[in-house]
């Protein structure tokens, strides 16, 4: 207990708070200071200061921060590149199973999805359809700010918003009418 | 390096001698700076809005204790406007064991930056939500090391801001008086020279959150292009030297939560395209 008072941190005088507070708020009837010190060398507070270190946690980020259209959107486009650079390496590195597998080649994959139910389709050509152009368009707004178009918080909301307006348009547009 | 902290300024405890000496006719009068004070009657005790506050809390001294959220009521019809006079009125009278940084209360020393409501922003400039219903959440600084309760390690942001030699380099200096500058050139620092080095910005930057230890984070980002687009600066080119590799300046994503999060309206984001753009046409 003695130690853990007077050790309570490095450089600093340390009281016990309920000893500062008297009963009546504002009138402290203490003439004493309860402080105690502790002088340290300068290596014993390297070493204090590290031995804090180890230990300190660090502070929550993601779960606790705001959600914003800027950092989803952004972290949206991470998230749609691999969604659909994935696929397209699986699809094609696909291709060299066909001499193991002769029914992996284009003619007997177009009569497989032709063969599918339009609702099928349409919702296959819709996961690809949203992250391609998704990816596109917010590509687009990426390169107006690397020539410095929109770069105010202004701009980045509506070109943020213009974005999603146009993904969801072009997408369904891309699944369902073409 | 360390900022004023709260909870090493000990409460100076008035000394009782005062009231002692003072021959005062009445007690309640030593406790009135003037006369007039003591004649002013206290204000009408308005309803009870009382709010509940969520506060990230972390002892030093029991490491092995996880942090936690403490929750603390307020009546915020007896407490002023802002958060940190919110925070200050808990210390005061709930738990002086809370510990956060604070000084200025008018925004200019960014000793009190800390996650209110999910968003960095400064408790001194951060009005109290008044729904009652609703509580109000405070965490210090995301993805920081954290000293205690709200005190972040700021001591890599400062090595950061140090490294990119935030100060005048000119071999030529004028040969009398000081060096001249156009009103169009001054004006390219507005915006940036304001910076108070809360980081705010950087601590919102989900790639400071990864990258820390290598990446810059916009508010020193800022600052290496304020002396860049100094005229009077003629180090612009080994400044963006410095700034040639996959790390310091290039994991920037052009994400726009640092100038969204800034509570002095500055724009790191658009000083950091600029840097990018010249970087790439010069």
């Amino acid at each position: 207990m003695a130690t853990s008072i007077v050790r309570q941190s490095l450089f600093r005088a340390v009281a016990k708070p309920s000893m500062l507070r008297a009963s009546a708020p504002g009138l402290m009837l203490a003439q004493r200071r309860f402080v105690q010190t502790e002088s340290m060398t300068p290596a014993e507070n390297i070493s204090y200061l590290n031995s804090q270190r180890q230990h300190r946690p660090n502070s929550p980020h993601a779960t606790i921060y705001q959600p914003q259209l800027t950092w989803y959107l952004s972290i949206l486009n991470r998230i749609t590149g691999v969604a659909l650079s994935g696929p397209l390496y699986v699809a094609a590195m696909a291709y060299l199973l066909h001499p193991v597998i002769p029914a992996i080649d284009s003619a007997h994959l177009i009569s497989i999805v032709q063969d599918l139910p339009t609702w099928l389709k349409g919702s296959i050509k819709l996961a690809l359809a949203v992250p391609f152009t998704f990816h596109s368009f917010n590509g687009l707004r990426h390169l107006g700010w690397d020539v410095g178009k929109a770069l105010t918080i202004k701009g980045v909301y509506t070109t943020g918003y213009a974005v999603l307006a146009a993904t969801a348009v072009s997408s369904i547009y891309l699944a369902f009418f073409v | 390096m360390f900022r004023p902290s709260a909870s090493s300024a000990l409460r100076s405890i008035p000394s009782s001698s005062r009231l002692v000496a003072s021959s005062a006719p009445s007690a309640s009068r030593a406790f009135h700076a003037t006369a007039s004070a003591s004649l002013a009657t206290p204000a009408e005790s308005k309803s009870a809005q009382v709010k509940e506050f969520k506060i990230y809390r972390w002892n030093p001294d029991t490491p092995s204790e996880k942090p936690k959220l403490q929750s603390y009521k307020v009546d915020l019809s007896q407490c002023g406007p802002m958060m940190l006079d919110a925070l200050i009125k808990i210390k005061n009278e709930l738990d002086p064991t809370l510990t956060f940084r604070r000084s200025c209360r008018e925004g200019i020393c960014g000793s009190c930056a800390m996650n209110i409501d999910g968003v960095n922003t400064l408790a001194c400039l951060c009005r109290i939500d008044k729904d009652t219903n609703k509580d109000s959440k405070v965490y210090p600084l995301p993805h920081m090391y954290i000293v205690k309760d709200l005190v972040p390690d700021l001591t890599h942001f400062y090595k950061q801001y140090k490294s990119i030699e935030p100060f005048l380099k000119n071999d030529n200096p004028p040969a009398q008086g000081e060096f001249l500058q156009t009103q169009e050139d001054r004006k390219k620092l507005d915006g940036m020279y304001e910076c108070i080095l809360c980081a705010c910005c950087s601590t919102s930057c989900p790639s400071y959150w990864w990258n820390q230890d290598q990446y810059l984070g916009p508010a020193v980002l800022m600052q290496a292009y304020r002396w860049m687009a100094d005229s009077r600066d003629s180090y612009g080119a080994e400044r963006k030297e410095k700034m040639q590799n996959t790390m310091s300046l290039y994991r920037c994503h052009t994400i726009f939560n640092c100038s969204r999060t800034c509570p002095k309206g500055l724009n790191p984001a658009m000083a950091i395209a600029k840097m990018k753009l010249e970087m790439a046409t010069e």
